[in-house]
């Protein structure tokens, strides 16, 4: 590996020029009390603008990514992130507005953020929109306090959130987040929430039901309408979680099929860079009659001119510090207003037919979860593999040595040994076929040579890392002298 | 442009391969009566017709490149070496996922174990997270991994000179809660948290308490001595701080905070319009098991040789669900790389150099505000590079007179604070050239 920042670099290098100050020196422990001050200089690396060059260069050939990689992540939507959305973010007139500038000073921005919650709103098929959430979880997060606020007004904040067993983590942490007991939905033998279930679990206390639809399975449930008038019957609302909302553009809507409120995710069905684990934008939207809890501040539409306002007594509050990712949601509206009308319905064939695709080419090798048409993605299972010893995460590694991205692996939890597949509607049939060719060729290692996969990745920048020893032994920072427990021998790269 | 690769001859094959003739025979698994009819955004765009769009959007707004600005509270104008925005838009980084997967991740988790590293030699804490959303969602966090850690403690402090902002977000994050949320009063004429009120406030049933340094006036706060107060009663002490005033001022882990965060967007991270930004956190060693977000530690493969891993996940949501530390999922990876190329850059002395000039300019201007007739210095705390001035020429006339000429700011306080009529916010960074406090100085004479 790569030596790290503070293993090179001499005393005194610099990589930085600042003007020389126009004004008199002044004194700083004449103005601020010495006891106030910093005693020690930070420990910060002493390093030449060109060390900084090919260290951080160095460290980003050490990394897959989407404009490098085809990365079949199921449940991330690892779609190609258009290079011009990144150029017209990035340019004087957005990069440095601030953010308690006047608004007539803003117009142009936020003009654009106003259209894009309205086309959010056409898109899903309800009736307002924020986007103030930095990202899915804290869209969830903003839904269902809209949800407990809702409840509240009605005397009763209610006590419990429903959701899947096969729903993201994220849900159940977020209900959690909110107070509510969290109550599992078994799926039924077709992968879909079972109804009868649903039935039984359904009271006076249940506050909501999150979902997220095609499920994390890949597939539609097609029973959403039955299922929001039994959640409704007993009050209680219906919650979209966006993750996998990239098939259904143009296609369908979940303010159609019941849904009360919904989070998206921008930078899976919108194309936002993911940057390395974020920014991401998490985008909330409601039903008319859930619109008066939404975050605050507002942008609104007053005659000529588009304004802040933050007089909303019945919003839940504010999630972030101003008014969400901006620079995130103008990427997400660029990529809208590409794709218009046609694009965006073409994204969503697109994607239901690269996943079935992938599916019939991937069937004969790998168990199939759930054998029937999927929608954006599909689950395998290693199970044939681990007859011979080589389980999911054997594959997944191995796939890094063919330069593919591994699947999403043991995801839904209810699948024993998941291969989660989603390729994205902007792969082509080439790169789809070439990753059956891989993962045909990895099944017959699997059958022929099991040993060679506990080795396995071979040709990346580490061989297999122990995650387990790291979580026991906790070494998170760079510290001057190597830790003696640490069975690292070198700092050498 | 919709950037699908699949030609119309492709289309064919594939739908042939699985056994459908149609386009439209992909929504089968859609209900007929769900299938949306009539779907109606605006037309697709060229490349040509989006780079006209965003132009024309864009020249509508002021920007801080082409207007003197002096607005801070919260999100600063600081310079930027070119070299961070290089770095952070080299694709390999930009265009990866979160590195769950260790082997093909190298690159961002060596980054941001250094990232980390970063934090906590500036805030002198044992541990650091790898990001969280932005300064005031990391402050409502760090609340609630405090409350966990003192079990059975159901009140907290917040002083009135954190950033208004902030002091919503927590509001927020606790709403479905039964925890109450006091506020501590600040001094009117010092502009910092009332020592005397705070420790009125302090009884067992306090978990933490939250003070912002520099606070949201520019002032200094004594935080060794709240530090002292706190711990006196078993309160956490979580400090909200600037980091760009760490190459300055005292560290929170030399004065005693258990929790440090704050927003990092003055680390090489644009303004744009609040976001995105990047909530840094950074706590002592004991309470790692109880932090929120995603963590990098290092680990070695099977021939030894040292590498990085995501860990510590059993704190996580994807792993214990509703039993996690937060929700948690993203952090906020590229702001963070960002921060810690800034950081590098700029480096030792770096950090130090821009805190002294962001104080030298600040002071500078400061005291030539106080010469001119119809202002004076509204609390007399010292400061690092914000401070408050009161005036009797009117807000309005004044804001009027600085947007003619196109300067930015400064920030009128009332709406923050009603009993602060008159009052006006400024900030001044490294990138305020004297010509440009001359016009400003000159408008405010006016």
């Amino acid at each position: 590996m790569r030596p790290l920042l503070f293993e090179i670099g001499s005393k005194g290098r610099k990589g930085y020029s600042l003007p020389p100050l126009e004004s008199p020196r002044k004194e700083v422990s004449s103005l601020i009390p010495p006891h106030l001050l910093r005693k020690k200089p930070p420990l910060l690396p002493e390093v030449s603008e060109l060390d900084v060059v090919r260290h951080y260069t160095s460290l980003s050939k050490k990394n897959f990514s989407v404009d490098a990689n085809f990365y079949p992540l199921g449940s991330c939507t690892m779609k190609y992130n258009p290079k011009v959305n990144e150029d017209v973010v990035k340019q004087i007139g957005f990069l440095n507005l601030h953010p308690y500038q006047k608004e007539e000073t803003v117009q142009g921005v936020l003009e654009v953020l106003h259209d894009l919650e309205k086309i959010l709103c056409e898109i899903v098929g309800v009736d307002a929109f924020c986007i103030q959430p930095a990202a899915g979880a804290q869209g969830e997060f903003a839904g269902l306090l809209m949800m407990h606020a809702y409840h509240s007004d009605r005397g009763n904040p209610r006590k419990k959130i429903l959701v899947p067993d096969s729903s993201h983590g994220t849900n159940p942490a977020s209900a959690a987040l909110c107070g509510y007991e969290v109550v599992q939905v078994q799926s039924n033998a077709r992968g879909r929430v079972d109804l009868e279930e649903l039935r039984r679990l359904l009271d006076q206390n249940v506050a909501g039901m999150m979902l997220t639809n095609p499920n994390t399975l890949g597939l539609f449930e097609n029973e959403v309408l039955e299922i929001a008038r039994l959640v409704h019957e007993t009050g209680g609302l219906l919650y979209y979680d966006g993750a996998n909302l990239n098939p259904l553009l143009g296609m369908a809507r979940p303010g159609d099929m019941g849904f009360d409120i919904v989070h998206l995710n921008t930078h899976k069905t919108f194309s936002t860079p993911h940057g390395g684990g974020g920014p991401g934008a998490g985008p909330v939207g409601v039903k008319k009659f859930l619109s008066q809890y939404l975050p605050t501040p507002r942008i609104v539409k007053e005659k000529d001119a588009f304004r802040i306002k933050n007089d909303y007594p019945k919003s839940i509050g504010k999630l972030t510090a101003f008014y969400g990712n901006t620079g995130v949601l103008l990427r997400a509206y660029a990529y809208i207003r590409s794709l218009g009308t046609v694009g965006l319905l073409r994204t969503g064939q697109h994607a239901i037919l690269n996943a079935n695709y992938l599916l019939k080419g991937l069937e004969a090798f790998y168990e199939v979860a759930y054998p029937e048409m999927c929608m954006h993605e599909f689950v395998l299972q290693a199970t044939r593999q681990k007859e011979n010893g080589v389980r999911a995460l054997d594959i997944a590694k191995r796939l890094i040595d063919f330069g593919i991205h591994p699947p999403t692996i043991y995801f839904p939890l209810i699948v024993p040994e998941a291969m989660m597949i989603e390729p994205t509607e902007t792969e082509s049939r080439q790169t789809l076929d070439h990753f059956i060719e891989v993962m045909k060729t990895i099944a017959e290692e699997a059958e022929k040579h099991p040993e060679h996969f506990h080795e396995a990745p071979l040709s990346a920048p580490v061989r297999r890392l122990d995650e387990v020893w790291a979580a026991r032994n906790p070494v998170l920072k760079w510290e001057k002298k190597p830790r003696e427990e640490s069975p690292v021998a070198t700092y050498s790269s | 442009m919709d950037y699908i690769s699949n030609t119309p001859d492709d289309e064919r094959i594939m739908l042939d391969r699985i056994g459908l003739r149609r386009m439209e025979d992909l929504a089968q698994p859609i209900p007929e009566k769900l299938r949306l009819k009539n779907f109606r955004v605006p037309s697709g765009l060229s490349e040509l017709e989006l780079k006209r769009l965003f132009l024309e959007k864009a020249k509508m707004n002021w920007d801080a490149a082409l207007h003197s600005s002096y607005l801070g509270a919260g999100a600063y104008d600081h310079f930027i070496p070119s070299v961070v925005e290089h770095i952070v838009g080299r694709s390999d980084f930009y265009t990866s996922y979160t590195p769950y997967q260790a082997e093909a991740s190298q690159g961002m988790l060596q980054a941001i174990f250094e990232y980390q590293t970063m934090i906590a030699e500036l805030t002198g804490l044992d541990v650091s997270n790898a990001s969280l959303y932005d300064g005031a969602s990391a402050a409502a966090e760090a609340v609630l991994m405090a409350l966990s850690i003192q079990e059975g403690r159901r009140k907290i402090l917040i002083s009135k000179t954190v950033h208004p902002s902030t002091r919503r977000v927590i509001k927020t994050y606790l709403s479905a809660q039964s925890v109450e949320i006091l506020e501590i009063p600040y001094d009117p004429l010092d502009g910092r948290t009332d020592l005397t009120a705070l420790k009125v406030l302090l009884t067992d049933e306090v978990a933490c308490c939250v003070v912002q340094n520099p606070n949201f006036f520019g002032g200094i706060e004594e935080m060794a001595k709240i530090a002292e107060a706190l711990h006196a009663k078993g309160v956490l002490f979580i400090s909200v701080v600037y980091p760009i005033s760490l190459g300055l001022l005292a560290p929170p882990g030399e004065y005693g905070a258990d929790i440090a965060c704050g927003e990092g967007q003055s680390l090489g991270n644009r303004s744009l319009f609040g976001g995105p930004y990047l909530g840094f956190f950074a706590s002592r060693k004991e309470f790692v098991r109880k932090m929120p977000g995603r963590i990098v530690g290092q680990t070695h493969d099977e021939k030894g040789k040292r590498g990085f891993v995501l860990t510590l996940q059993t704190r996580e949501q994807h792993i214990r669900r509703e039993k996690a530390t937060s929700n948690i999922c993203t952090n906020e990876g590229l702001c963070a790389l960002a921060a810690s190329v800034y950081l590098a850059t700029l480096g030792k002395s770096g950090i130090q150099e821009v805190a002294d000039q962001n104080f030298q300019k600040s002071h500078t201007l400061s005291q030539r505000i106080s010469k001119l007739h119809g202002y004076h210095q509204r609390f007399r705390a010292p400061f690092f590079n914000e401070f408050v001035v009161e005036t009797q020429k009117g807000v309005s006339l004044l804001e009027k007179r600085l947007h003619q000429r196109g300067i930015l700011g400064p920030l009128p306080l009332q709406e923050f604070y009603p009993e602060l009529k008159g009052c006006l916010l400024f900030c001044v960074t490294e990138t305020k050239t004297k010509r440009e406090l001359d016009e400003l100085i000159q408008v405010l004479g006016l």
